[in-house]
């Protein structure tokens, strides 16, 4: 067992791309961490550093006390899953599960020993004398897993291993995934691009967007105390719901300029102190789309529906976006209880609680929140 | 649907048109082979020029009684497995070394093996055989294959192969403990058998008939390979046709031999290769 440490690590290609830049993070014994985030945000080149299959341009990479950051990968004793499986074509199941031993020079009656074990355990028994070509997405998927752990190897990197199933053999072989490592203990990176599985499969989630860490923390962390505007856009489904107000002061205090309404913020979750700096500044603002609710009539946003999704339990309502930030969301959403009146075109006012919202300064980043003990940080 | 079948009638017209003006000198071949010697110029008129009427062996017999026919055939077999043999282990290996590792040069060489391809033999034959005769290298086996088992086609076909090949697999062998060598070996050799047959083919068929570099490097016919045995049928009176079309069948044979064997291997290497 063995945790993992990057220390200001980046890549740069040699084509100038910035594939991660300055990353601090600590990997503990044992733990499943994911890394999430959007194509070409450095998540699987972080995780192919980390095998030796690409080479840092600066910083540090330590797997227990050792710097492995010039060691071959063969030499770092770590398994990888890949996203293709990369199954070798020409060998059997048994064969591919033994190659990783041989290279290790293992007596051979260890490496039976420990194929056998393996098979069990993923249920590969009945196919260690097939082809890889001969199995199905799943199957190919448990023999890259089984080729990956027969090793018990110090860290086990998995690189979107899931990506390449249909929607029920994901669900189950995340299980499987969670279950495997939970026995094994064997301390995990794993890549994905999928919130849900990140938020299922991890203890801990690195949210990274252009080789940056956006924010380190629990799926609840990333949901209820959004480091930036980034993050709360990601994670949810769909996503935050951000748009521009103005700051403003009035008799009662801070309020909020939307859409020609005065929203005030004396029963929201930040002090006076913390708005102080923003005063007759336009702030980013941010509501969950569960947390808009369909009114009657009175007070709320009139917004007119550009789409409306029915899932059975509820409705997701889609609008234009209100005040739109910059190049951010073109529509806003709202998860709204099951209605069956509900059409495009349809003119509806939506409310929410001052509690609900979030409020971002103008770069983007989270205003601490009434409970916040310190501001939330990119790396801890 | 009658303009079609007229289309798919003309098309099989042309394309066996095509055929007959390829096999045509072939089966001349092999017809004059079988014949006395008088009749192969004489039948040229007529359609007899490619039917064999009798099955006459005479013409090979006199192959086998006028040259040592099995040295000679030895010789090819072996210089032109060394060079087939050692070129596909150095030529793969530099593609490898092309297309996956990163190395300074790197890209500079291999516009350098590009540019190598479109050298023909025939103008460094001089220099080469200066330089290898000031090494002392005459008039052996090794100066009939040193000089060609470096091969920038047998290159070139194995780089755009290797470039094709999932760059995963050999990760994965990389993270599952083995070197790069090891991981040649083990893993990309082994998915790589197209490009392979194709190569020892295209190679094969290249240094078969070689003429120019044997009669200027070797004197003894010890050491000669076939294209030069043959020479003698038409410079040593007398020249009897019957005997050089033998000889051509009997030089061919093997060819087609080694193409039969690895043809469905060579046709798959084509389409990835993407030479035609």
């Amino acid at each position: 067992m063995s945790c993992v440490t990057f220390t200001h690590l980046s890549k740069r290609y040699a084509d100038g791309t910035q594939a991660i830049v300055d990353l601090s993070l600590s990997v503990a014994d044992g733990e499943l961490l994911v890394l999430l985030g959007p194509s070409g945000c450095g998540k699987s080149t972080l995780l192919r550093m980390l095998a030796g299959l690409e080479s840092p341009s600066g910083g540090e990479i330590r797997i227990d006390d050792m710097v492995v950051n010039d060691l071959e990968p063969q030499q770092r004793n770590i398994a990888m899953v890949f996203q293709n499986y990369a199954l070798y074509p020409h060998m059997s199941v048994r064969q591919n599960l033994t190659f990783p031993l041989k290279m290790q020079g293992l007596p051979r009656q260890e490496i039976e020993e420990r194929v056998r074990t393996v098979a069990e355990r993923l249920s590969l028994l009945e196919l260690l004398d097939k082809q890889p070509k001969a199995l199905s997405g799943g199957q190919r998927q448990r023999v890259a897993m089984g080729r990956a752990l027969v090793r018990e190897p110090k860290v086990f990197l998995m690189d979107e291993p899931l990506s390449n199933l249909d929607a029920e053999l994901r669900l189950q072989i995340r299980q499987d995934i969670a279950r495997l490592q939970r026995d094994t203990g064997i301390t995990t990176l794993y890549v994905t691009h999928d919130q849900v599985e990140a938020m299922t499969l991890g203890r801990r989630i690195l949210v990274l967007k252009h080789g940056v860490v956006q924010q380190l923390g629990t799926a609840h962390e990333l949901y209820a105390r959004p480091a930036n505007t980034f993050v709360a856009g990601f994670i949810g489904s769909p996503g935050m719901n951000i748009f521009a107000a103005k700051l403003h002061r009035d008799v009662q205090g801070y309020a909020l300029e939307i859409a020609g309404r005065s929203l005030s913020l004396r029963s929201g979750a930040y002090t006076g102190e913390v708005l102080l700096p923003f005063e007759g500044n336009t702030v980013q603002v941010g509501v969950r789309p569960e947390s808009l609710c369909l009114l009657d009539e009175g007070a709320g946003f009139s917004v007119s529906l550009s789409a409306v999704e029915r899932l059975g339990h509820e409705v997701i309502a889609h609008f234009p976006a209100i005040n739109r930030v910059g190049d951010s969301q073109e529509e806003h959403s709202a998860r709204l209880a099951y209605q069956d009146a509900l059409q495009i075109g349809d003119s509806v006012k939506l409310g929410l609680s001052v509690k609900d919202l979030y409020l971002f300064d103008p770069n983007g980043n989270a205003l601490p929140r009434v409970g916040d003990i310190v501001s939330p940080s990119a790396t801890d | 649907m009658h303009r079609k079948r007229l289309w798919i009638v003309l098309d099989y017209l042309l394309l066996s048109a095509a055929a007959l003006l390829f096999i045509a000198p072939v089966l001349f071949m092999v017809a004059g082979s079988l014949k006395p010697d008088a009749r192969v110029l004489s039948e040229m008129d007529s359609l007899r020029a490619v039917l064999p009427a009798q099955l006459d062996w005479q013409n090979y017999r006199d192959v086998f009684a006028r040259i040592p026919f099995g040295r000679y055939l030895w010789n090819s077999a072996l210089i032109n497995g060394l060079i087939v043999g050692l070129g596909l282990i150095v030529n793969a290996l530099a593609a490898y070394a092309l297309a996956r590792l990163q190395w300074r040069g790197r890209t500079l060489i291999l516009a350098g093996v590009l540019a190598l391809l479109i050298i023909p033999f025939e103008a460094i034959a001089v220099p080469l055989f200066y330089q290898l005769s000031a090494l002392g290298w005459r008039n052996d086996y090794l100066v009939q294959v040193f000089p060609f088992v470096a091969n920038p086609l047998a290159i070139y076909l194995f780089y755009s192969f290797f470039l094709g090949l999932p760059r995963e697999l050999e990760e994965a062998a990389r993270v599952d403990g083995a070197g790069i060598l090891r991981t040649f070996f083990a893993i990309v050799i082994p998915n790589a058998k197209p490009v392979f047959a194709t190569v020892a083919i295209v190679t094969f068929l290249l240094y078969w008939g070689m003429y120019l570099w044997p009669l200027l490097m070797t004197v003894d016919d010890g050491v000669r390979p076939l294209p030069l045995a043959i020479a003698t049928f038409y410079t040593l009176p007398p020249v009897q046709w019957g005997d050089i079309l033998a000889f051509g069948v009997m030089m061919v044979l093997p060819v087609l031999v080694i193409f039969i064997a690895f043809q469905p291997w060579f046709v798959r290497g084509v389409a990835t290769t993407g030479i035609k």
